[in-house]
């Protein structure tokens, strides 16, 4: 029979950290991530040394090793490659454990509390021709760079907003690449919205004077940064050929190989959707997230998450809310008391305060594209089955109150991705028909498997609580 | 717009729009309430066969209903696509129920036996006798590709078919607002009161009166039938299904828990739980599910699954639907039954132009909710 | 489109994708390697090809078939590595407007 105490999912900042503290201190403990190595992707790498990319990544790449090393020495079990494509009311996780060729290998595990640390995602918004290979995101770049070495070359145009995709362009720029454009669709001076929450900002000043100097910065190295961006098309036949804009009054077109699109990013919900748990409309952040509790508990029992999967905050304080979770699960498994708990908890809390304090100042200054919410209605919104904006507002006009029916009618939403893609477009598509406030629409629902396997590997489940598959 | 119409329909499912839609056609005003995004929902859940084979062996009156709404069928859904544009994708070239040993075929044979003498000797008329043939594995194989080694063969019924239920959903949908009927969503139903000269009714858009009302709620209808003074002793079952993405075309009939859909997705079902209103899955019948179908037909081990769920099957004690007009309270109607799609032809067409003229059918006396009644205890 | 640092030294890994003996390095998603290659496109559908979107494994665009022993169908490139041998090819999704079930 396998069993854990405590179930980790995913090997970022804060599942490591979560996992980490959690089997220190005496809970039995099993971290499982679908990546081949720890680090979630704001510490990936590709297993080896590039004395390049110790310059590019700097103290992010260290720290990120350091934390690695603490969790293989804490006597976590870790488990890389396996997904969770099920979880259960009652602790009972299914998972997908792939070899190299894609080969997969399901079982499932029993678990008394789960730590669901899935993460974040970049921001999805449909504009014309997103479908288009050569189009990616900013975030998969970097992806591609730290995990295997590799930089983005030829005609390459950036667009959107927010502290990645500055922090790829100066990435790329100092791998040796070149950038033809940075279009950043936030205005080039601070808004009304992001002055007014600068006070309460933290290192706010900060911040700010990083994303000036990332602009200067660009300019410096011969980067044409255009501002208050409009208009965003991908332009192309079978595969990206140019991109076009508007500023400044002005219709640009400048012909590219490789788009790199950036929107802030929001927390990956589907695993707290699919179990249930009540989620709440961040009105600044432009996003759902689980309803928690200052330890990170869901409104469903076992369940907790830890890091960005519960609300953008950034990787010091998912590490921060990962040890949060962490003392909570002792106390609740027995090695812990509450009072030791609370005790070790108050100088997280503080820190996890100072960490957060900088968000509501950056999500005012890189704040979604006004296009994000009203794509034209030749706009492909599902990208799994290429359901357009049209047929979507056609859908709402019919009667469509929220994106559950809107499935049943169109299809939007069910293809392989279930959602994760469309699903933010379309709630504000819905919204705007009916003239509604945007967090009234609901998420669309999840089905398992919430990661792909074969009818073959459903069917040879080996499961928790007996010696064999059946 | 005035809130008042000659007939409100509680239930925007397929059981509710299917007498919406056949109420309009009959030149009634219709209103149908309808509740929000998330509610329960069989129709949207549901596995999409027109199924004719094994139904009503024990009541010959719900063999002949069915088979009935089988023969209203190729020209329901043809009107609904030419009405709306929105194509229910129906298909009849007959049904499989696949049998894994020689005992099941044999007891297979005895039930489709019983079923088609409850539905005549003639094929030709409406309700008339089943088509239907057992077919040995030799057989089966020139109809099916890759069968596994365990099955033993199958019986056929020229009579099935399936479709697309979330298309069918939406051309009922599209075709009651074309014929002229009011649609409400997110309006569920708080209370009935019935008055000297209909019904009125407290939704959470206001209130809504008729000369009469048609409870067509699934699950729903339980709460709401007291206050028209009917009784619908209806509770949920569970079914688990699973769903591939789409695959070139290799299976082309449909078996009861097997089909392939037009555009290429296999859908596997389905189990029956009684686990209240759990709409969840649950890994040991996934399991299962999954398992019988690759011993069935071994190719689909590697066909990727896209989703699964689990849908309510609305349930009468004796598995029957429940089709009641209320004696307390003349005017109120309850339509209920767990095959929706099924039915869907006989309700816009046969039950629906009855309930307009003021009564349920007699074809369909048997089905009314007083064969549940509790004799007193002596 | 993309290119290697100079200072990735390790071993190269043969593969083939739609019969195109493609080379990568040890440690590579499927879909980095056939980025690198400037194979854009991995997955084909009625709307035209696609390629990988996130690198992360939430799009689901980067769809490959893996052929042969322990391989299957629909797999995200992006979330499997690439080993000597392997054999892989797009993934052709059905085209359809026909939804199945289940919202």
């Amino acid at each position: 029979m396998k069993r854990t105490q405590l179930l980790v999912v995913g090997g970022g900042p804060a599942g490591l950290a979560a996992a980490a503290l959690a089997a220190q201190r005496g809970v039995e403990t099993m971290l499982v991530d679908e990546q081949p190595r720890p680090g979630g992707q704001i510490y990936r790498s590709g297993g080896f040394t590039s004395s390049t990319l110790d310059r590019l990544l700097g103290e992010s790449r260290r720290h990120g090793a350091e934390l690695v090393t603490a969790f293989e020495h804490s006597g976590a079990v870790y488990r890389p490659r396996t997904s969770v494509w099920h979880l259960d009311p009652d602790g009972e996780a299914g998972l997908l454990v792939r070899d190299a060729q894609g080969a997969g290998a399901s079982e499932t595990i029993r678990a008394e509390r789960i730590v669901l640390a899935t993460g974040a995602m970049e921001r999805p918004v449909a504009f014309a021709g997103w479908t288009l290979p050569g189009v990616m995101n900013a975030g998969a770049a970097q992806i591609l760079l730290k995990s295997s070495a590799l930089v983005p070359e030829g005609r390459v145009v950036l667009a959107g907003s927010g502290p990645l995709l500055l922090l790829v362009a100066t990435q790329i720029l100092e791998a040796g690449g070149r950038i033809a454009a940075l279009l950043e669709t936030a205005p080039r001076n601070m808004n009304a919205a992001a002055l007014r929450r600068l006070p309460r900002a933290g290192r706010g000043w900060r911040e700010i004077a990083r994303g000036i100097g990332f602009y200067r910065y660009l300019q410096r190295r011969g980067v044409p940064v255009h501002f208050d961006v409009d208009g965003l098309v991908a332009e192309g036949t079978g595969a990206l050929g140019a991109v076009c804009w508007q500023s400044g009054g002005v219709t640009h077109r400048l012909p590219a190989d490789l788009l790199l699109v950036h929107f802030g990013v929001i927390p990956v919900t589907h695993a707290t959707r699919a179990i249930g748990a009540d989620h709440v409309w961040d009105q600044a952040q432009q996003a759902w997230r689980p309803r928690l509790d200052e330890f990170g508990a869901t409104s469903v029992s076992r369940y907790a998450v830890a890091g960005d999967a519960g609300g953008i905050g950034g990787a010091q304080a998912a590490e921060v809310s990962g040890r949060l979770v962490a003392l909570d699960a002792a106390a609740r498994l027995g090695p812990m008391s509450r009072d030791e708990r609370d005790r070790l908890a108050a100088p997280l809390h503080k820190k996890w305060n100072a960490a957060t304090a900088v968000r509501p100042l950056l999500d005012a200054l890189y704040p979604p594209p006004a296009f994000a919410a009203d794509p034209a209605d030749d706009i492909v919104v599902c990208r799994c089955e290429g359901v357009t904006a049209a047929r979507i507002r056609e859908a709402a006009r019919r009667g469509c109150t929220g994106p559950n029916q809107l499935k049943a009618f169109t299809r939007c939403g069910m293809g392989p991705c279930q959602g994760r893609q469309c699903g933010p477009v379309v709630q504000a598509l819905i919204a705007a028909v009916h003239g509604r406030p945007i967090e009234t629409i609901p998420p669309m629902r999840v089905r398992p498997p919430l990661r792909a396997l074969s009818v073959g590997d459903l069917a040879r489940i080996a499961r928790a609580d007996s010696d064999e598959a059946y | 717009m005035s809130n008042t119409s000659d007939i409100v329909v509680v239930g925007g499912g397929l059981v509710g729009t299917a007498v919406a839609y056949g109420l309009v056609r009959a030149g009634a005003s219709v209103t149908l309430l309808d509740e929000g995004d998330v509610a329960h929902r069989a129709s949207r859940g549901n596995f999409g066969l027109v199924w004719v084979q094994g139904k009503g062996a024990d009541q010959p009156a719900y063999a002949r209903w069915t088979r009935r709404s089988a023969d209203l069928w190729p020209e329901f859904a043809a009107r609904l696509k030419r009405e709306t544009g929105v194509d229910p994708c129906y298909r009849k070239e007959g049904g499989l129920h696949i049998c894994l040993d020689p005992e099941e075929m044999r007891a297979r044979e005895a039930t489709l036996e019983t079923i088609a003498g409850h539905t005549g000797t003639d094929q030709s008329g409406a309700g008339g006798r089943i088509d239907f043939a057992m077919l040995d594995r030799r057989h089966l194989a020139e109809l099916v590709q890759g069968l596994g080694a365990d099955v033993a063969g199958a019986s056929f019924c020229a009579d099935d078919g399936h479709c697309n239920p979330l298309f069918l959903l939406h051309a009922l949908h599209a075709a009651f607002a074309a014929g002229g009927g009011r649609s409400v969503g997110e309006a569920p139903v708080e209370r009935i009161e019935p008055g000297s000269s209909g019904f009125l009714l407290h939704t959470a858009k206001g209130e809504f009166s008729a000369g009469r009302v048609v409870l067509a709620a699934g699950l729903g209808s339980a709460r709401l039938a007291p206050m028209v003074g009917l009784t619908v002793p209806v509770r949920p079952q569970r079914g688990q299904v699973v769903v591939t993405t789409r695959q070139p075309p290799r299976l082309r009939l449909p078996t009861h828990w097997l089909r392939q859909t037009a555009e290429g997705s296999l859908m596997l079902g389905d189990s029956q739980e009684e686990v209240g209103h759990d709409e969840g899955v649950t890994l040991p019948v996934l399991q299962t599910i999954a398992a019988r179908a690759v011993r069935c037909l071994p190719w689909l081990a590697e066909v990727p699954v896209l989703r699964s769920w689990g849908a309510l099957r609305v349930m009468s004690p004796d598995g029957l639907p429940i089709y009641a007009q209320s004696a307390a309270f003349e005017g109120a109607f309850v339509v209920t039954c767990h095959s929706g799609v099924t039915l869907a032809a006989a309700h816009a067409g046969a039950l629906a132009p009855a309930i307009a003229e003021g009564a349920v059918p007699g074809e369909l006396q048997c089905f009314g909710q007083e064969r549940f009644d509790v004799p007193q205890a002596a | 489109m993309f290119r290697r640092l100079p200072d990735d030294e390790r071993d190269r890994v043969v593969l083939t994708f739609e019969d195109e003996r493609i080379e990568a390095r040890r440690g590579d998603t499927l879909a980095a390697a056939l980025l690198a290659h400037g194979r854009m496109v991995t997955r084909e559908t009625a709307g035209g090809g696609r390629g990988p979107f996130c690198m992360m494994g939430v799009c689901f665009e980067c769809l490959v078939d893996v052929h042969g022993r322990g391989g299957g169908r629909g797999l995200q490139a992006c979330m499997i590595e690439v080993c000597d041998g392997m054999k892989a090819g797009r993934h052709r999704t059905q085209s359809s407007d026909e939804p199945e079930g289940a919202a």
